[in-house]
């Protein structure tokens, strides 16, 4: 087995050095009724790379990738394009292959990596600090929640029809087991929602993603003020990061916590995850927050470093009294993250995010020619909503046949509801040829 | 010395004539190890590491929003960003560089080919909205990572949505109590835990509103069964043990624990971040567990990345297996679906957004066709080989903390460095001197100045040899009254001991832009 280095004669001397007969003998302590006596059956013995390579080939033939067809799929997870320099640099061993730097001096790498993400985010989001990154957005939307109800000492969220479903369930899944209120509005797909009127003397937060799932961008400094002012705070839920390249920032609005997803940068699709869950916060919350943060200091010589800090909030210290149980962050992928996001530079990330949102906007306009379809919104980003005269889900599963991934149907993530909608996202990866073919196909598909 | 706007010295203390006096080198950097600014420091405005098409000429279409007018961020050409990842990537520890015996964390070799594998388009092009029709070889993979995952454990059911370990206890702290209320049984407020388990165990029971109550080990390292018995009653929900245990050692009363706890109708949950002593020899299901979590991340070696990301699937008994969270994988006529609403079905909730860390899912599964059954057996049985190896090694030197044999971890105390001044701490730093990461420092809890060696079984016998050689000097050395040397160290690294804190008193989380220097005249 040759990720296996010891040979059957080191196996001999060293249970000699330990005064065992077998290495069975080592087990002695399991009862021996759970013993198995040789290898687990219904399993296949070991492979060689060749096998598994094609074992686990033909599992990926079997699926479309993105890239290969003409696709337009959003609601939280974004085709961008990752410069190769990105995966060079994460598959870097030194990276690769470490553990969470609790030794610092030999973890220096990792934590001034995790500084400067921290710092990008802080600039992305507008927001004073952010933390070395949460599971996903959705876990870091739960999270910013419960921290507000340990700031404002209240026990009841208002989760906005606009904020993503999967955010919502991972978000009311918690109220349900933690111990808190979610009040959950209906889907909003054209807004109109009157939040600030729900806020009362029990809540702690006003949730809203920007842009809200159904792609409409909106400026919530009216509302987080009016939040402010009844003593809650409001969340700000950002799925698709690139977009604060282009729109005022939430912490400009006047957001209390920023949760994000940043797979936007740096990240493939992957199916859905691994992600990095993006959190920041007003300064004067930094002691409440979840997660992992690192922290500038100086070593014995007086040299600047970095640490992983403030770590009395966390589980291994404060054990039942942490924060929150958390306890990995999304190191890699928020290299990945970092990397991407250094080598757009500031006047990257502006052209990139201008260059979504104008061939959204040409999308925008192409798939309003077509007849029998309108589109919901008047400001977006790069998604917006279309209304179909069929169910969309019927649409997408044709359009599929004829080789495009054309959106994602609202249904998908509300079962049963708003059957005629469909979720565009356009980036720059869809040329003028996918447009147009995309416009093409559901013209004929609507026929 | 120059000062950074955070009041931090921004360059290394002088010496003399222009050489500096820590590494008496002009530029500070010392050979292959080069002293890399923050990238917000290599900044030039305009210069960036992309080239991208022209944005094509449409008026904005932002409703009510303001575009930013800046946001702040550096411009670096490619090469430079290469060269500081680069950078810093050679400040890093790391197990393709050397031995990693961190305890309970399992750093075993993680393979190439399964980083090749997740890169193949058909996994990592693959969006998680994609029509199920054109997804169906990624639901097989997660059916036949789930099959894999239930043979190994013998269980009846899994859910391959959490994120981590952690993230997994959560999962199946919820599932005990849904079928606790679904029983109507709301009388059920307190979780059992050892005094030895991860500090993620009791957080995550606390944070699902139940109150911790800890189990006193026995004078062996192992759950006292009478002190168990006397705290089970009608107001327990479960007990989280962690087996093999944070000591090393398994839990030779298992099955009588298991038996107990079924008895006041609670249900057992098993930490199994120590499932890499027994996977392929034992199964989980036959020790009477309910519910267990899986790090992928440990077991089946998917990169730890310098602090995730995991993958923390969780296998439910029959009891429990009605309680998972969406989204799962099922059989359908045409094909595999996908149930993704809760609401659907009897499904509790939902963990995170889309399915679980896809890309974990097929690095795992290409580590467990590797290995096989036979492989299992092997590596499982080398981990433990292995362990007991140091473990007979530095024994004479050391103070082992309990009796062999132990599994796939070795736990010291510190009572072989009383008197001697020297602490767990100096000789985990004097360790990374020699070239080693250290092992697990002061945890588990129970034992004093605790080291926790975790070797696993991608080590050779040299490696093994030559780290238990290095620590056997180091514990002469300390006895021998040479506190000096290891209150010192370590020397040779690039930032030798940080300030932690002055860290955490005035933090400094971020960079931000230095103060244009008229500004502070004016002030």
């Amino acid at each position: 087995m040759r990720y296996l280095p010891l040979t059957e004669a080191d196996r001999q001397s060293m249970l000699e050095a330990v005064r065992a007969t077998s290495v069975e003998d080592l087990f002695r302590d399991v009862p021996k009724s759970a013993r198995l006596a040789g290898p687990i059956g219904g399993l296949p013995n070991h492979m060689g790379e060749l096998e598994v390579e094609r074992l686990l080939g033909s599992l990926a033939a079997k699926n479309v990738p993105a890239g290969s067809v003409p696709s337009f799929l959003g609601a939280g997870a974004y085709r961008h394009h990752v410069p190769a320099t990105v995966d060079h640099l994460v598959q870097r061993g030194e990276f690769l292959t470490a553990y969470t730097p609790y030794q610092p001096e030999v973890s220096q790498g990792t934590l001034q990596v995790l500084f400067e993400f921290q710092t990008q985010v802080a600039l992305l989001t507008g927001m004073d600090v952010a933390n070395a990154s949460m599971y996903d957005g959705a876990t870091s939307c739960a999270e910013a929640v419960m921290m507000a109800n340990r700031v404002t000492r209240r026990k009841k969220a208002i989760l906005s029809g606009g904020l993503h479903p999967h955010y919502r369930d991972v978000t009311t899944t918690d109220a349900r087991f933690i111990g808190f209120e979610a009040v959950a509005l209906p889907a909003a797909p054209t807004g109109g929602e009157d939040l600030l009127a729900l806020v009362d003397d029990k809540t702690s937060c006003v949730v809203v993603q920007n842009p809200d799932v159904f792609g409409h961008v909106r400026d919530y400094t009216d509302l987080a003020a009016a939040c402010q002012a009844k003593g809650a705070l409001l969340i700000v839920v950002v799925t698709e990061a690139l977009s604060l390249g282009l729109l005022t920032p939430p912490g400009d609005m006047g957001a209390d916590i920023v949760a994000a997803e940043g797979q936007s940068f740096g990240n493939a699709l992957n199916f859905g995850g691994p992600y990095v869950g993006l959190f920041a916060v007003k300064d004067k919350y930094v002691r409440q927050m979840p997660g992992r943060l690192c922290g500038e200091t100086v070593d014995a010589d007086g040299r600047r470093g970095f640490v992983l800090t403030l770590s009395t909030r966390e589980q291994h210290i404060r054990r039942e009294k942490a924060t929150s149980n958390i306890c990995t962050n999304s190191g890699l992928c928020a290299l990945a993250f970092s990397i991407h996001v250094s080598l757009l530079g500031e006047a990257g990330i502006t052209q990139l995010a201008q260059l979504n949102h104008a061939k959204a906007v040409q999308m925008a306009d192409k798939l309003a020619a077509v007849p029998g379809v309108q589109v919901l919104n008047d400001g977006f980003f790069n998604e917006f909503t279309v209304k179909l005269p069929k169910p969309a889900a019927a649409v997408v599963e044709e359009l599929a046949r004829r080789r495009i991934l054309g959106g994602v149907p609202v249904s998908r993530l509300y079962p049963g509801e708003m059957e005629d909608l469909l979720l565009v996202a356009v980036t720059e990866t869809n040329t003028d040829a996918d447009m147009d073919a995309f416009a093409a196909a559901l013209t004929e598909v609507l026929a | 010395m120059s000062m950074n706007n955070q009041g931090r010295p921004s360059a290394i203390p002088a010496g003399s004539a222009g050489f500096d006096g820590v590494t008496g080198t002009v530029t500070g950097n010392r050979g292959l190890q080069i002293e890399e600014p923050l990238i917000f420091e290599q900044d030039s405005a305009g210069r960036t590491g992309v080239d991208l098409p022209d944005v094509p000429k449409v008026a904005t279409r932002l409703g009510a929003v303001k575009p930013r007018a800046k946001v702040g961020l550096p411009g670096l050409a490619e090469p430079q960003v290469v060269r500081h990842y680069t950078r810093l990537s050679q400040k890093n520890y790391a197990i393709d560089s050397g031995f990693y015996p961190l305890g309970s964390c399992t750093m075993k070799h993680n393979p190439r080919l399964n980083e090749k594998m997740a890169r193949l388009p058909g996994f990592s092009d693959v969006h998680p909205m994609q029509p199920v029709s054109t997804v169906q070889g990624a639901l097989e993979l997660m059916d036949q990572l789930a099959y894999w995952l239930k043979t190994l454990t013998g269980m009846a059911a899994v859910t391959l949505a959490p994120a981590a370990g952690a993230h997994g206890e959560m999962c199946g702290i919820m599932a005990i109590r849904a079928a606790h209320e679904a029983k109507g049984d709301s009388g059920r407020t307190k979780i059992l835990v050892p005094e030895s388990a991860h500090g993620t165990n009791p957080a995550t029971a606390a944070a699902c509103g139940y109150s911790v109550d800890a189990i006193p080990a026995t004078a062996d390292g192992r759950v006292d069964l009478e002190a168990l018995k006397a705290k089970l009653g009608p107001d327990v929900a479960g007990l989280m043990l962690t087996n093999p245990n944070t000591c090393g050692l398994f839990e030779r009363d298992i099955v009588a624990i298991a038996e107990a706890v079924h008895a006041a109708g609670a249900y057992f949950y098993c930490d199994g971040a120590n499932f890499n002593a027994i996977v392929g020899r034992v199964r989980p299901a036959d020790l009477g567990i309910d519910v267990m979590h899986i790090n992928l991340h440990k077991t089946f070696s998917t990169p730890h990345g310098g602090g995730g990301p995991g993958s923390g699937p969780v296998v439910f008994a029959e009891s429990l297996a009605p309680y998972i969270p969406v989204p799962y994988v099922t059989h359908g006529r045409g094909g595999f679906a996908l149930v993704e609403n809760a609401g659907e079905g009897p499904a509790f909730g939902r963990m995170k957004a889309f399915h679980g860390q896809m890309g974990m899912f097929v690095r795992a599964l290409s580590y467990m066709l590797s290995h096989g059954a036979d492989g299992l057996w092997q590596a499982s049985g080398d981990a433990v080989l292995n362990a007991n190896y140091v473990m007979a090694r530095l024994e004479d030197v050391m103070t082992a903390s309990f009796e062999g044999p132990c599994m796939h971890e070795c736990l010291f105390d510190d009572r072989f460095l009383k008197g001697t001044g020297v602490t767990t701490l100096d000789m985990a730093k004097a360790l990374i001197d020699e070239g080693f990461h250290p092992m697990t420092m002061y945890f588990p809890l129970v034992v004093h100045g605790a080291l926790l060696i975790e070797p696993t079984e991608t080590e050779s016998k040299a490696s093994l040899d030559q780290f238990v050689d290095a620590l056997r000097a180091l514990a002469e050395r300390a006895k021998s009254g040479d506190v000096a040397y290891f209150q010192a160290a370590p020397r040779l690294t690039p930032r030798r001991r940080l300030d932690e804190t002055a860290a955490a008193r005035k933090p400094v989380l971020r960079w931000t832009p230095p103060v244009p220097a008229e500004a502070l005249a004016a002030d």
